[in-house]
């Protein structure tokens, strides 16, 4: 379906058309800060750099439509390919990043004080508005929670401009950089899985090993799975995918599980694995060199106990409610 | 057993901290050869499924509003309500920080983490929290400071995260099961997380506020005494 068919089609929901719409102004963000970062002259890797996120963009953007003429989605597939070169080579890099100053933000305090909050929640309790009361959906909430924080910062103090909403998004975006890509990219290889059937392969192995048919022990080896691999992986995330396609399909939700309970536990669950692992650096080796701590394991040995506990409390959350 | 050689890949990729994208291009490649796809097999499957989530890019959106609360304070703010705790010891001074990041967190507001907000600000409040109790901190008593405050920022942030409808845990949980042909709703997975969420929270909060105060006591015997006393003469008024 062409772009301009799609919006003026009665039998696409109001919804679907909305969430387009946010998609495109995403997609846009993503190209502002593509393009950018091609004419910042401090940044020391322009053109991978703008592949990168304006390749993204126009995915996030025009995705729905580019798959919608034959053989679409091999473009887009071609275009991913194009999209992770510059960063599997590390060269997607910020270019010049205008913090704002201390005293900035002191007399904005000062100025704003409690209000601040304000914008900041507004985003969080739209979604759970239009998630339960309209059949727009929750992303389309995330959208209006935003437009809201924009309007009530801008009332708050004139110094939001426009530009500075586009300026911190682009700071913000350029510093968490190409891993923030990681869930899409994720998504997408758990479908390469399944297609390839993976799933089935692995089922069979650990068939051999645990009982098929007793969803408690199917249970416990899937958290347990998950605590595991989280731990070797250092990202749940990426455990998830593999675990799910491997043990949780077969072995527990093909027993009739409620997938809503054994699919959110799962992930909390593995969270528990983080929690304990050097592997997540970034969560449990990181902060130690930057408090200057003696123990290399001093946050992960802070974490063990709760850690436990809740490995324990969900797998019997998860046996009691699914 | 040759078709999980993606996994494997996947497995050993992350072990040994090589790109992360990177280890997922090559185990969709590999995955794809051992199990037979084609190229246009693997494009396509790529292509149209980064496209199906999309959705998990909505975070980009969300920075069009969190990067500019961060100009206007936030942050300063926010340690402003902590500074509010009435008694403060380290102990309460990591619980209450523990609180606020969850709650936030259960709406994607970020502080700026360890870097960004526990150095900065938690660790000069709990130190102070100390000093202002009129003894000198203890060197070992701070080191397990810094791990506790650290741990509270992870725990609150991981389990609050997926309490945020529209955040990529959910996203992603969504896709997963979508693939096996299961259908769930981003609010109903953000229900199931309220008890997990709450647990862990308050499991921390009472843990670290307790683990606090026995090192309080090993590590300041004589003016733990000293306060004790101080604190029962309060209760007494």
């Amino acid at each position: 379906m062409s772009m301009i068919s799609f919006f003026t089609d009665t039998s696409v929901t109001l919804g679907t058309k909305l969430l387009e719409v946010v998609y495109i102004i995403i997609g846009l963000l993503a190209i502002y800060t593509g393009i950018k970062n091609a004419i910042d002259k401090e940044n020391t890797s322009r053109i991978p750099t703008c592949i990168f996120w304006v390749t993204l963009g126009v995915l996030i953007s025009f995705g729905r439509f580019i798959n919608a003429f034959e053989h679409g989605s091999v473009i887009s597939g071609i275009m991913i390919f194009i999209m992770v070169i510059p960063a599997m080579l590390k060269k997607v890099k910020p270019g010049k990043v205008e913090l704002p100053t201390a005293e900035q933000r002191e007399r904005l305090r000062k100025k704003n004080g409690m209000k601040v909050f304000i914008p900041a929640l507004s985003i969080g309790i739209c979604a759970i508005i239009f998630a339960t009361l309209t059949d727009l959906g929750a992303l389309v909430g995330v959208a209006v929670g935003v437009l809201f924080g924009i309007v009530f910062l801008m009332i708050m103090s004139k110094e939001n401009t426009p530009k500075v909403f586009l300026t911190d998004t682009e700071r913000l975006l350029s510093t968490v950089g190409p891993l923030s890509i990681l869930p899409m990219l994720l998504a997408a290889l758990g479908a390469v899985f399944t297609k390839a059937g993976v799933g089935e392969v692995i089922a069979l192995y650990v068939q051999s090993i645990i009982p098929e048919g007793n969803l408690t022990i199917g249970i416990i080896v899937y958290c347990l799975g998950m605590v595991f691999f989280t731990m070797i992986m250092g990202n749940a995330f990426a455990a998830i995918t593999v675990m799910t396609v491997g043990i949780g399909g077969p072995f527990v939700l093909s027993l009739g599980a409620d997938p809503t309970v054994v699919g959110m536990l799962a992930l909390t669950t593995g969270f528990c694995g983080t929690l304990l692992t050097p592997m997540a650096a970034n969560f449990n080796v990181v902060p130690v060199a930057m408090l200057d701590m003696k123990n290399r394991f001093g946050v992960i040995k802070n974490q063990m106990f709760v850690a436990i506990f809740m490995i324990m409390f969900q797998i019997a959350y998860m046996l009691l409610c699914s | 057993m040759i078709k999980l050689l993606g996994i494997l890949i996947i497995i050993l990729g992350f072990t040994f901290k090589l790109d992360s994208i990177l280890i997922i291009m090559l185990s969709a490649i590999v995955t794809a050869i051992v199990g037979g796809l084609t190229p246009t097999d693997l494009l396509s499957t790529l292509g149209e499924n980064f496209v199906n989530n999309r959705s998990m890019a909505i975070f980009i959106l969300i920075m069009l509003v969190t990067g500019t609360l961060e100009r206007n304070g936030l942050k300063e703010t926010a340690a402003k309500l902590i500074g509010k705790i009435k008694n403060p010891t380290s102990g309460k001074v990591i619980a209450a920080y523990g609180l606020m990041r969850g709650v936030f967190g259960a709406f994607n507001v970020n502080f700026g983490g360890v870097a960004g907000f526990v150095r900065p600000i938690i660790m000069p409040m709990a130190t102070g929290a100390i000093e202002a109790s009129g003894k000198e901190p203890n060197e070992e008593h701070v080191e397990e400071i810094k791990g506790m405050a650290s741990a509270m920022e992870n725990i609150a942030w991981f389990f609050c995260q997926v309490l945020f409808i529209g955040g990529s845990g959910g996203l992603l949980i969504q896709s997963t099961l979508a693939s096996l042909g299961y259908e769930v709703e981003l609010a109903d997975l953000a229900k199931v997380a309220i008890p997990t969420a709450i647990v862990a929270v308050v499991v921390g909060m009472v843990y670290f506020i307790q683990k606090d105060k026995s090192l309080s006591k090993k590590f300041y015997k004589q003016a733990a005494t000293k306060t004790q006393g101080q604190e029962d003469k309060v209760e007494n008024k």
